[in-house]
């Protein structure tokens, strides 16, 4: 099996509304696969179908190559994968360790082997002093980390993770990439949804940048930074005329924001040069094209609800 | 995917049932009390307060001490309690605020275990509070042995129905705050007319008809026949209207906690 999830033309509509138009993507085994996209973009529709919570509504979905569509081979899917919700869905009536048994349980998973296994994973995201404490007393960091011990529980084969560090502050987002990232060299496969781009950057191997329900691009975090936004961008702050009119006529490619223009670059230091010895009033900088440059300039940058 | 027809629950529902087993045993001392002071106070409060005024009652034909009467109807009105409520309720809040049925879903678990997990817990308490309750009822000499043993079972098979008939209602509320409507408009008078703490034949004609369609009072006049010793073949008729309720909400419940859950 060389591909872990294989959707072909995959659809998800809810009434008149659809959120997923039909995407076709593989993920291959072994790697980190992201799903990039802005709120409402059909991340979380798509994931769900992948781990069997949402019906499709139409295409075809091999998880694990398992036609997920049929209930019985679903149910085997279901036993091989480990799912990190979007919401902390921890059981607030059970303790730290005893979550995670529970939860072992849901997957045929005998009592000595789930301690075992429990401790373990307590271990491995350092929360084996708090092994008592109920879930209302544990910070939001702490809780997503067990979120993703919890999913880890059955040893999956494929981990699913939706937006895993959303609304984290920056220790415990550091923290979980880590774990990630350790888990990710033990060679287990990822599929991860988020819209942080610094995640995606650090943690996958290929992603597909989706909005409307339709996947825009496909490819390597740095290829797609390279063909998208270029090597470099030189930020220019209240830009005057003469600036917009030295862009237009150099062809340069730009975007301009109003109070701030993007001036995307392959040969950096000559044109800094010249654009910061002429044009540039109120600061401007030179850095490298991130993903996030990609991200924007793809799905632009207007608000979404 | 083809989520419509038939039951389709396997034997994993056990594990959504030890979850709550393993949940209530953390606070089983504080769970155990009201099933066990319960019938303490009715019986101070009805038995003996009321009694000096109601003097016996007649129950098929025989005159009855009031006690007598009404502690059969204790056991039946725990019941239906333990169980509505656990569906209702409980289960709204592991549904609802909780997320716990989300994440039960993203594992081996399919929706109908989950959903059969929860009614028979519901069912299971009923049969706990009836045990405890029987207990106490059984110290004041109000239950006759050994027909009295058929009490149990019979509170399995009612906290199913009523669990059931909570689901349904659990599946379609929008809002925890609803629950009262169903308990204003189907459990109160079930507590109130069920046959529980009056015969039924000191109501108007068009009363009797409409309490004879509710399940607590074939449920009261079966475990009272029982408590009695009273065991006749006519029972099974009342045993086959609360087995209707199971027949008609299980699958009902199952039917609209899809609709709510499944997106």
């Amino acid at each position: 099996m060389e591909y872990v999830v294989e959707a072909e033309n995959l659809r998800k509509t809810f009434g008149a509304f659809t959120a997923v138009d039909g995407i076709t993507f593989r993920a291959r085994r072994g790697e980190c696969f992201g799903i990039l996209g802005p709120n409402g973009a059909g991340k979380t529709s798509t994931i769900r179908m992948i781990y069997g919570f949402s019906p499709l509504s139409g295409g075809s979905l091999l998880v694990l190559g398992e036609d997920v569509t049929r209930r019985r081979l679903l149910r085997k899917v279901k036993y091989r994968i480990g799912v990190c919700q979007q919401d902390n869905n921890l059981d607030p009536e059970l303790s730290v360790l005893q979550n995670l048994e529970v939860y072992a349980s849901y997957f045929d998973i005998a009592a000595p082997k789930a301690a075992e296994r429990a401790l373990a994973l307590l271990r491995f995201i350092a929360l084996e002093n708090r092994r008592d404490t109920p879930i209302p007393e544990l910070s939001g960091g702490l809780m997503r980390r067990l979120v993703l011990a919890r999913a880890l529980i059955n040893e999956p084969d494929l981990l699913i993770l939706d937006e895993p560090t959303t609304g984290l502050d920056p220790q415990s987002r550091h923290q979980l990439w880590e774990r990630l990232e350790g888990l990710r060299a033990r060679g287990i496969s990822i599929l991860l949804t988020t819209h942080y781009m610094e995640e995606a950057s650090r943690l996958c191997d290929r992603l597909i940048i989706m909005d409307h329900g339709r996947i825009l691009v496909e490819g390597k975090p740095q290829e797609l930074i390279r063909e998208h936004a270029g090597k470099d961008i030189i930020e220019v702050g209240e830009p005057g005329e003469e600036l917009r009119a030295f862009v237009r006529d150099r062809g340069l490619r730009h975007d301009d924001l109003g109070h701030r223009i993007l001036i995307y670059c392959d040969e950096r230091d000559r044109l800094y040069r010249e654009v910061s010895e002429h044009y540039c009033r109120d600061g401007c900088i030179l850095r490298t094209a991130t993903l996030e440059d990609v991200f924007l300039k793809l799905t632009g940058r207007e608000l979404r609800e | 995917m083809n989520l419509t027809p038939g039951l389709r629950i396997s034997h994993r529902y056990l594990r959504v049932w030890r979850r709550n087993v393993q949940v209530y045993r953390k606070t089983w001392r504080v769970s155990f009390l009201p099933p066990l002071l319960e019938p303490l106070l009715y019986i101070l409060a009805f038995g003996y307060g009321l009694s000096v005024l109601v003097g016996d009652v007649a129950w098929r034909g025989e005159a009855v001490p009031y006690v007598a009467f009404i502690a059969p109807a204790l056991l039946c009105i725990a019941m239906m309690y333990n169980s509505f409520f656990e569906t209702t309720y409980g289960s709204f809040v592991r549904m609802y605020y909780q997320k716990t049925f989300d994440a039960m879903l993203a594992t081996p678990l399919f929706l109908e275990d989950i959903i059969a997990g929860e009614i028979v817990w519901g069912a299971t308490k009923a049969v706990i509070a009836t045990a405890i309750m029987q207990v106490i009822l059984t110290l004041f000499g109000l239950i006759r042995y050994p027909e009295g043993l058929l009490i149990l079972p019979l509170s399995f098979v009612a906290g199913f129905a009523f669990a059931s008939i909570g689901m349904v209602f659990t599946a379609v509320v929008k809002h925890i705050d609803l629950f009262n409507l169903p308990i204003f408009l189907f459990v109160t008078p079930m507590f109130l007319f069920g046959g529980t703490f009056f015969p039924l034949e000191t109501l108007p004609a068009w009363a009797q008809i409409v309490a004879w369609g509710l399940p607590l009072t074939h449920l009261v006049e079966l475990v009272r026949a029982v408590g009695f010793g009273r065991l006749e073949p006519s029972l099974l008729w009342h045993l086959m209207y609360l087995a209707v309720f199971s027949v008609l909400f299980f699958p009902l419940a199952l039917m609209k906690m899809r609709k709510r859950l499944i997106k």
